[in-house]
Order: structure tokens, then sequence, then C-alpha cells
């Protein structure tokens, strides 16, 4: 009799963890949390490099050689935060090939871009083969739902350090092109390269360094993927984030923390599918699945006009001109 | 220019012509070496090699076939089920010289195969988990497949007795008849335990998609279920997952215990060498592989993992009680009367279907007891 109870008491609280329809908002938020942070920083980072004139669509190649880096770096060293620091490392080094390719005369940076993605996508799954299976200390989370009794809320609240950064990052980067010295150098060069000459700045000294740090960004959002979530090395791993990401940019109008909200609205889009399914909404998987490209093509055609150009586009951008 | 190196413009393009089509063709002016007495055998994998999943069952078959003498094995990964894989097949028997092809993704039979194989009749193909048919299909062609879904009723009885919350979670890649067939033995075994369980299935769209699969996870967690297995490509993130939110899981392809050692129960495991050994000892041999191999636990096609640490004594009785059925060959999971989940009756009463009926292979329909 006494077991009985005991079984009952344990399926009555089984109940009331379930959330239910509950859990559909709840599951949207923490996919904005958990899934956004690569979106985040790849976008804030291409949001530099074309602020000074250049577009790199090559960020995916850095991002998936950064989730390498900072997964095999993690797993040699026993440090996730060294690995955050290879990831970085490396994206720069990406970011000065494609930096430097794109110094040369005429040579056009999205070619250029599109060489370094396919490059470092191979090069990473080349490299990668033997960490497939290997385990690495991941980084560790801020318990942001310690408050709450139900563990969804605990799992959905718990914030990586890296997030919290990007968060953070986005105003100060709208701090650094608006008040800072070498932010209106960035913008001058992005806006007019005549104008950057006449003051004495050198344009291709300050894109390499854009391009260089814009893809260090997109490194740190690699090694998120590969040292928190979904966590691990596989060849799957990225399946496109870096490129979505270079698109968010253009639909958050150049502009750092529209860049961040776009990112958090791609990461609540991608939880609906499954978040949705789980409650038992059955049909149209697939069309949920595609919430976010929906979304970005929704958002684009509200946005457009046909009296202007994209605003806040950088002149010296090769899609503006 | 020309004076200063002695190249003309023409000259330099000829060569550069030349060098392209090499590197375009390479072996093309190696000659082909005599290969006549050796069997070579082309793998060709959806994802990677080592994926903790369904490219690992497979590739550790294909390692099982380089220890036989006279075997060459070559193996190309992460081919996507495009006409991609035909110009991998293609290159594999024109640049190669393989004689024995194993594409062993879903997508790659129809039309991928069946095309290939018909342009190339001297070549064998064995495709996984294809449903060969008589006179529509090239003679060459044929399939081979495991009774993973035993298995899956294995898993379903000790995810049965583990339960608490009597929700189980299954996160599959696509709604085809092999998944759905899965669904439903993992279903009815855990019923077997408590008619009063319901399965919870989430649909990803893809055979691999790392986050989709972990949202998934963590959806079903948030809803109170509590063991979760999967049929997708790498069942990686979804038991790292289930152990980082302490839910039980049901492993599928490969043994995923290392990745989930506290919540790692049971597992369905593919033993693919038993059937590629069996298809290149025929070829050996002189005779043509059977073009409908199949086998479950009792041919040693698929096994079950070793029980997790946590897996109580009444658990493991079931099931053991029902694999010894199994191996004997006098177990049958689909029998009547069933009823599918929208109350239609699929099987009637005193009918049933043993593993080998073909119909169990265009399976459409959902067991009681599934929300989907």
């Amino acid at each position: 009799m006494e077991e009985q109870t005991d079984v009952l008491q344990e399926q009555l609280t089984g109940v009331a963890e379930a959330l239910g329809w509950w859990g559909v908002p709840l599951a949207i938020l923490a996919g904005a949390i958990r899934a956004s942070t690569p979106f985040l920083f790849v976008a804030l980072g291409e949001c530099l490099t074309e602020r000074s004139g250049r577009i790199n669509l090559g960020l995916e190649g850095g991002l998936v050689m950064g989730a390498l880096a900072g997964f095999a770096f993690s797993h040699i060293t026993g440090n996730p935060w060294a690995g955050v620091l290879m990831a970085a490392l490396v994206g720069s080094l990406m970011g000065l090939i494609h930096g430097v390719l794109c110094s040369l005369p005429r040579v056009n940076d999205i070619a250029v871009g599109i060489a370094i993605m396919l490059f470092g996508v191979g090069l990473a799954f080349y490299l990668g083969k033997p960490f497939i299976q290997e385990s690495a200390p991941r980084l560790p989370a801020v318990p942001l739902g310690f408050w709450s009794s139900s563990g969804a809320v605990q799992s959905a609240l718990s914030v990586n350090a890296l997030f919290v950064i990007g968060v953070i990052l986005a105003p100060l980067m709208v701090l650094f092109f608006r008040s800072t010295r070498w932010g209106l150098v960035v913008r001058m060069v992005g806006d007019n390269e005549e104008a950057a000459r006449a003051a004495g700045y050198s344009p291709m000294r300050v894109r390499i360094l854009a391009t260089m740090v814009g893809s260090a960004m997109a490194g740190i959002g690699g090694a998120f993927l590969s040292l928190y979530y979904p966590g691990g090395w596989s060849e799957g791993l990225s399946s496109g984030q870096g490129l979505m990401a270079v698109a968010l940019v253009i639909f958050a109008r150049w502009h750092p923390v529209y860049c961040m909200l776009a990112a958090l609205l791609f990461g609540a889009a991608g939880a609906i599918g499954p978040a949705l399914q789980s409650v038992g909404v059955s049909w149209g998987y697939y069309l949920f699945n595609a919430a976010p490209y929906v979304l970005t093509l929704v958002i684009m055609i509200i946005a457009c006009s046909r009296f202007r150009t994209l605003r806040g586009a950088p002149g010296e951008l090769s899609v503006a001109r | 220019m020309s004076d200063k190196t002695n190249v003309s413009r023409r000259r330099f393009i000829q060569g550069m012509g030349v060098a392209g089509l090499g590197a375009a063709f390479p072996g093309i002016w190696l000659g082909k070496p005599a290969r006549a007495s050796e069997l070579r055998v082309g793998f060709i994998y959806v994802g990677s090699r080592d994926d903790y999943g369904y490219n690992q069952s497979h590739a550790a078959g294909a390692r099982a076939l380089r220890d036989l003498p006279g075997v060459t094995v070559l193996e190309e990964e992460n081919v996507p089920e495009t006409i991609a894989v035909q110009r991998t097949m293609e290159s594999m028997i024109n640049l190669d010289d393989v004689n024995l092809v194993f594409p062993t993704s879903f997508g790659y039979y129809d039309p991928h195969v069946l095309r290939v194989a018909g342009r190339n009749s001297n070549i064998l193909f064995r495709h996984c988990g294809g449903l060969y048919e008589e006179g529509s299909h090239p003679e060459n062609a044929g399939s081979y497949f495991g009774y993973i879904d035993e298995c899956q009723y294995l898993n379903g009885i000790v995810a049965g007795h583990m339960t608490r919350s009597k929700r189980l979670g299954f996160i599959a890649a696509r709604a085809i008849p092999q998944v759905l067939r899965n669904i439903n033995a993992f279903t009815m075994g855990a019923r077997s335990v408590d008619p009063d369980i319901r399965v919870q299935v989430i649909y990803t769209g893809d055979w691999h998609l790392p986050v989709r699969e972990a949202e998934a996870t963590n959806g079903l967690a948030d809803q109170g279920v509590d063991v979760i297995t999967c049929h997708v490509d790498s069942p990686m993130v979804i038991a790292e997952t289930c152990e980082a939110r302490g839910v039980y899981v049901c492993g599928y392809h490969a043994d995923q215990s290392r990745l989930a050692p506290n919540r790692y129960l049971i597992g369905a495991e593919w033993k693919w060498e038993t059937p590629y050994k069996r298809i290149v000892e025929d070829v050996m041999a002189g005779e043509t592989p059977s073009r409908f191999l199949r086998g479950g636990l009792a041919e040693g096609f698929v096994q079950p993992s070793a029980y997790g640490s946590m897996v109580g004594d009444g658990a493991r009785r079931q099931a053991d009680e029902v694999k010894e059925k199994m191996m004997q060959g006098d177990f049958v999971i689909f029998e009547g009367p069933l009823n599918d989940n929208q109350g239609n009756t699929v099987i009637a009463e005193g009918e049933s279907h043993e593993q080998r009926d073909t119909w169990l292979e265009q399976m459409d329909w959902l067991v009681e007891g599934v929300r989907d």
C-alpha cells in the first residue's frame, strides 16, 4: 500500500513538472538563449567587417575552424577557455587570409569569401577526423534559474558566459562606432575611402584588422557550438549557421544592437518546431522548422522600399556601390 | 614576355590545358593494373565514419571485411542523398575498379542506385534498406537489412520499467517505414509493461541536425518525458543532452554508454559484419548473393547493448525472456489485434506478420499509444 502511494506521488509530481502548453513559450525563450550565441558572435563580427567596407562571406569557414580549434584545444589542455582563445586565434588567421587576399588589386571580396568558407570547412573536416569520438571539458553555465523548483525553468535559464559577453558586446560596439576614435576610423574607411586616405589612414590596414577581429568573433561563436551547445565536434555541427548570420547583418541594417535582436529571434525561431511537437502539435513540422527562413523573408519584404537603397549600408560596400 | 621565357601564349595555354585535364582526371594516364583475382568493395556513407551512430556501425562492418584475404575496401563518406551519390558510384566503378558497391543510406536506392546499376550491369550493388522489386529493378541490384525493431522492442521493455511519468520520447529524423517500424516496436515493448504508457514522437526533418536534436531532447525533458530514444544518424548529441538533463536514454545504431554513463539504459546496435561477410563470401564463391538479405537477433545482424547499472531486475528479467524467445524465432512483434493511433484496426485478431513479411517494410501507420 505504501509503495503504491509512493508511485502515485511520483506520478503526480511528474505531471506537475510537465509544463504542457507553457512549455512552448519557455522553449522559445530557452532556444533564444541556447541557440542564438553563434549567430550573435558571427553577426557582430560581420557587422564590424562590413562597417569597414568589406564583406566576408568566409565567416562560416571561421566558425567551423573555430569550433574545431576550440574543441581540440579544450580536449588537449583540459581548459575550455583556452579552447575559446584558440578558436579566436584561428578565426583571426582565417580573417587575415581573407583580408590580405582582398587587398590585392581587382580581387572580389565575395568570391574570396566563398573560397575561404569552402577552405575553412574542408580543412576543419580533414583535421577534425581524430576528434569526432573525443570528449572535451565544456564551458560552464551560470544557473540563473536557481529560484525555480521546475527542472524545465532551471534548464532554460542556465546561461552560458559567452552569451552574456555577446549581449554586453552589442551595445559596447554601438558605443565604439559612435564615440571612439577607432570606431570613427572604421566607419570612415567603410563609407568613403578617399576621405580616409586624405585623413592619413590606410584603408587596407584598417580593413585587414576589421576582418581579423570579425573572423575571430566567428571563431568564438564556433567554440560555443562545440564547447557548450549542442556540444561535441561533428561535421554537421554548424550546418550553415555562419552563412545565415551574415545575412542577418543586412537585415539588421549594420547596427550591432539590431544584430543581437535578430540573433535572438533566429535562435527562438529554431526552437519553435521541436517545442510544438513536444506538446503534440504534429502537423507541418517542416514548416515550423523553416520558420527562421520565412521570418527573414517576411522582415526583408516589410523593410524594403523602392524609394531608397538599403539604409545604413556602408558606402564602400561592394553590394551598395 | 615570350623572348624572356621562350614560352608563347599558345604554348602556355596548351600546357595549362593538359595540366588541368591531368588534375581533373587523376589516374587517367597511370594505366590500370591487373586486379583480376581480387574483390574490390566500395562503401558509401551519408555522414562521417565515426559519428557514434549509423555510419560508424557500417564502417565497423567494412573494417571486418578488410581482414578477409583478397578483399580491398574503399570508402567514401559525407555523400549526400542526391545526384552526388551517382557520381561517387560511377567514379568508384570507373576509376577504382570496384566490383561490389554498398551504398548504405536509405535515400540512395531510388532512383540513384537503380539508375547506376542499370548502366553498369557487370557490377554488383547491395543497398542497405531498400526493397528490391523483382522484374522492375535491375538484376544486379539488391538489398540487405537488419530487424533492429527487435532491439527497439527490448529498449521499450526496459524504458517501460524505468519510466515514472509514463511518458516516453522518440526523436525521429523522417517518417519512413523503417523509422515508423522502430517507433511502433519501441512503443509496443513499453506498453507490454504498462498499457498506460504514451510515446511522444518528434521529427527533426533530416538525418543529422545536432542543434535541432538537442532542442528536441530539451523540449521532451521539459514536458516531463523521462526516457528518450531516437532514430537519427548520430545519437551523440541526444545521449549527451539526456545525461545533462537527467533523463534516461536508450541508444541506437551503436553503443553510446560512454556518452551518458549515468543515464544509458540499453541500446539497439547493428552488427553489419554478419551480412557483409555473407555477401562477400557468396561473391568470392562465384554465387549471386541474395537480393533480399534480412536478419535479426537470431541471425546476428543486430544486438542489444549491455544493460546500464541502474536497470532494475524486473526489467532485465522481462527483456531477457523476450530476447530468448526472439532468438528461438518464436516471438512475433506485429501480431493482431492491433490498432493504430487513429483508432483503425491495422492487424486483425488472429492475424500476424512475422519479421520477414515485406508488408512490414511498407509501414505507414503508428501504433496506439504514439503521439506524433
